[in-house]
């Protein structure tokens, strides 16, 4: 019983760190139709950018993180957004896909060479310590990943909700035609949007790479759990990817756990093309923006 | 057939949506040759009733009968089988596909079989009907053009050439003249018109435009609130002062 | 004069082909052969995608299941002419099976599925030693005899691939030009019309992925006996990824698309070995560059450049008479 809270708990950590990677792709759907194929990369990349503040421009930690989180923005945001996203916009579909596939082996290659191909250690954010509760020993680190994501999600929820500039980011995804002629800048909304995936793309990886070790190719299986976390919970709906965050991380562990480690990685994806099948919409999504 | 057996018979179609009866049990028959429009105010319940005939909505109740063969449940590409043919309110032209081809494609699949269709002749044996078609509604200077290179009005004419492609015994319009500028209209009322005289094929039209509908049309009947509350031919429909009514008051 | 015009090329292109090995070292000749069979695989993911337009992202998987379905055969003793076959027959029926998810999803969706697919395959091969021998994978297979004829050395194994190449794409050829080609077409562009017209998009888009997958079958089934290694490793979604590449690379929907792209996603690395590792980072960025000035490939662009230096001479045809209507 102790070591199923522990997988529980270990699950529901890593699960929200999928989550805040899953909400960027459905704010990046929202925002552009379309689906980032780099987003793993997206989580992979700022650990690096931290690693190089570090050991190359002999940054304190604190101020390196900093300096990750808005090289992340500024890349992964605005030159995304910028370079790529928008000279194809409003014809996006098949070619903005090619294109972000082609930015995934960009930056995993980027990195590879220009930083190194081995797995990097990564220096520990949060405290390691145990704590025995109850005959469980449980992770303070795995407890504060979990309390860091929701309190990012809670704000970002907020932010959408309660502010005039999150409004106005709903009413473009919604409806850029009627948003304009409301008087709300859509391009700048657009950008925002992209700007917050990034920022939530750096926090997934500073979370994560303590965990994880920071490596190039770790965007390949991030990417696609953080993808079948957005399917699995409705990919217009910012709680329902916060939902299949959750639950894949917690089957995940579960799985490797108690049933085979060998196919860990096949029971995502089974999930992924039952709830494609049966529910298209996800587990709490509605109905619109699936098909075409 | 002669002029009193129906090609069509619509019974009793009924269609809810939540607490609005969209269509309330609606009967009617279509009979040879007919022009037959389809009116109402906006919210009549003509596009509901549309799509219960296409099979693209299910009714609540009610039967859509063509050539004596219960239809409804029947998927589109049966429904052209069965001689049913239809042209869509969106522009519904292959965008990449010449005109040639998106004329011919339009009757492929009724030559032959699956097997004789890969194995066959690449054109199917219908080029030359297909140009022939073309020639019907004058486009014979863009057979080899991209049909999403085409003004709006000419890839209506395109839309129309490939429901009737098939050789239908009746054909559905969705609001034909939407979005097409005067002149345009004015050739392709006319050619609706000639092609019903030769072929004697038999039109349902549903369309907003009022004097398109009395000009095309021998025979309209006015929906309102989900009901027909008027029929009759176009002389008498105008003169009908519950259409007025309806019209005004909606 | 037009249709003389392509027959000559065709004659050009396929004398190339013949002497493209010919004193060339067995590496160069090992590359063509690679050629040849991506382009088969690539042909076949074209016709899924390029004609029919739905998106797979699982060609790699079907290699896999020729390449494991030919290995372990011929290990068994059977001859190539017999084993590729019944993995083309598999690959078909796996196929049809992963057309099921496009009538339900489309676009991104679909793109996921067949990539959760082809993962899931790429587990099967690693973790069912049995069968697949997993990570080690399948050694040593016999290239096919034909009695008076050996594939053993490279060159000849290189006009082999080239017999199965050119009637793969005549057949595909034939495909395309059929009514099902324009079918396929049709059910790309607007899948709703379609079936209004009689075409049964259901069957039609099932077709598409089947067919496209048994071009991946007997791409695997030429590698078998070409690499004699194989391991799950050739064919995880990276390589579906390549494939897809090479179409959209160079022109979904054109007939010598896939061959354009192949040679390119093929070769590319070998031209830009000078750069070293740099050279996915260089071929990512073009790709990139690619998509975003001329998403319809490098066919594409040669069409784009044609159309420039013919528009002053071809005015558009609608506007002579549109006027009438």
């Amino acid at each position: 019983m102790s070591q199923f809270a522990q997988v529980l708990l270990s699950g529901l950590s890593t699960g929200s760190i999928y989550a805040l990677a899953a909400i960027g792709f459905t704010l990046i759907w929202q925002a552009a139709q379309t689906v980032n194929f780099a987003q793993g990369e997206f989580v992979m990349l700022p650990a690096f950018f931290v690693l190089v503040a570090i050991n190359f421009l002999g940054m304190p930690l604190w101020l390196a993180l900093l300096f990750g989180l808005l090289m992340a923005v500024l890349v992964l945001g605005l030159l995304f957004k910028k370079l790529i996203v928008e000279p194809m916009l409003p014809k996006t579909g098949l070619p903005l896909i090619i294109a972000t596939m082609a930015l995934s082996i960009l930056l995993k290659e980027s990195v590879k060479e220009f930083y190194g191909a081995e797995a990097q250690p990564f220096p520990d954010i949060l405290p390691q310590q145990t704590m025995n509760l109850a005959g469980a020993v449980i992770s303070v680190q795995d407890i504060l990943n979990l309390v860091i994501s929701i309190t990012a999600v809670v704000a970002l929820t907020l932010f959408l909700n309660r502010t005039i500039t999150g409004r106005s980011m709903q009413a473009t995804a919604q409806n850029p035609a009627v948003a304009t002629i409301l008087g709300i800048d859509t391009k700048r909304m657009v950008l925002y949007t992209f700007l917050i995936n990034a920022g939530l793309a750096a926090l997934a990886s500073f979370l994560i790479s303590p965990l994880y070790l920071a490596k190039f190719s770790n965007g390949e299986t991030l990417g696609v759990v953080a993808f079948i976390a957005a399917i699995v919970g409705g990919f217009n709906q910012i709680r329902g990817a916060i939902a299949g965050g959750l639950l894949i991380g917690v089957l995940d562990n579960l799985t490797a756990t108690y049933i085979t480690a060998e196919y860990r990685a096949a029971l995502p994806l089974v999930l992924l093309i039952l709830i494609i099948l049966w529910r298209p919409q996800g587990l709490l999504g509605t109905d619109e923006g699936r098909q075409v | 057939m002669n002029a009193l057996t129906p090609v069509m018979s619509v019974r009793g179609i009924s269609k809810q949506f939540d607490a609005i009866k969209a269509v309330d049990d609606v009967s009617f028959d279509v009979y040879p040759g007919e022009i037959l429009g389809l009116i109402g105010p906006n919210g009549s319940g003509k596009s509901t009733l549309f799509n219960c005939i296409l099979g693209q909505l299910a009714a609540d109740r009610g039967t859509v009968e063509v050539g004596g063969q219960a239809v409804s449940n029947k998927r589109s590409c049966d429904l052209s089988k069965l001689g049913i043919g239809r042209t869509f309110q969106q522009l519904s032209v292959f965008p990449e596909m010449t005109v040639l081809d998106n004329i011919i494609v339009a009757g492929q699949e009724h030559e032959g079989t699956m097997i004789s269709r890969l194995f066959g002749a690449p054109d199917a044996g219908l080029t030359e009907q297909a140009e022939q078609m073309i020639a019907f509604f004058r486009l014979s200077h863009l057979r080899d053009e991209q049909a999403g290179s085409l003004s709006y009005g000419q890839q209506k004419l395109v839309d129309a050439a490939m429901a009737f492609m098939a050789g239908p015994n009746i054909v559905l319009l969705d609001e034909p003249a939407g979005g097409v500028n005067l002149t345009m209209l004015a050739g392709l009322k006319e050619r609706l018109i000639s092609y019903n005289r030769e072929h004697a094929t038999t039109f349902v039209v549903i369309e907003h435009n009022m004097e398109f509908v009395m000009s095309l049309c021998t025979r309209i009947i006015v929906l309102a609130e989900g009901a027909i509350i008027a029929e009759g031919t176009p002389d008498q429909i105008r003169s009908n002062q519950m259409v007025i009514d309806a019209y005004l008051g909606g | 004069m037009r249709f003389s015009l392509k027959h000559l090329l065709l004659l050009v292109g396929l004398g190339v082909l013949v002497v493209a090995p010919l004193g060339q070292g067995n590496y160069i000749v090992y590359m063509l052969c690679s050629w040849l069979i991506f382009s088969i695989a690539a042909m076949g993911l074209n016709l899924t995608l390029g004609y029919a337009g739905q998106i797979s992202l699982a060609q790699a998987s079907f290699m896999a299941i020729g390449a494991y379905t030919t290995a372990l055969l011929t290990l068994a003793g059977w001859h190539w002419v017999v084993a590729m076959p019944i993995g083309l027959v598999l690959c078909f029926v796996v196929g049809l099976a992963l057309g099921f998810p496009a009538l339900r999803v489309r676009g991104h969706f679909l793109a996921f599925v067949t990539l959760a697919f082809n993962t899931l395959v790429f587990l099967v091969a690693r973790n069912e030693d049995w069968l697949t021998g997993g990570t080690y994978g399948k050694f040593g297979m016999p290239r096919p005899d034909f009695g008076i004829v050996s594939t053993d050395s490279q060159l000849n194994f290189y006009y082999f691939t080239l017999i199965v190449f050119v009637i793969a794409a005549a057949l595909m050829w034939g495909i395309v030009r059929s009514p099902w080609g324009r079918a396929f077409r049709a059910l790309r562009e607007n899948p709703i019309r379609a079936e209004s017209l009689g075409i049964d998009t259901r069957r039609l888009t099932l077709l598409a992925f089947a067919i496209g997958s048994v071009y991946g079958g007997l791409a695997g089934s030429l590698v078998s006996p070409l690499v004699q290694f194989i391991e799950p490793g050739s064919f995880a979604v990276i390589h579906s990824l390549r494939i897809l590449l090479m179409v959209v690379v160079g022109g979904a929907g054109f007939f010598y698309g896939p061959m354009l792209g192949a040679a390119v996603v093929i070769l590319l690395p070998e031209v830009l070995r000078f750069t070293e590792g740099y050279y996915l980072i260089l071929y990512a960025t073009l790709v990139i560059v690619l998509m975003v000035f001329c998403p319809s490939g490098l066919i594409g662009v040669g069409s784009r450049i044609r159309d420039k230096l013919w528009s002053r001479t071809r005015d558009r045809g609608d506007l002579k008479q549109g006027a009438q209507l």
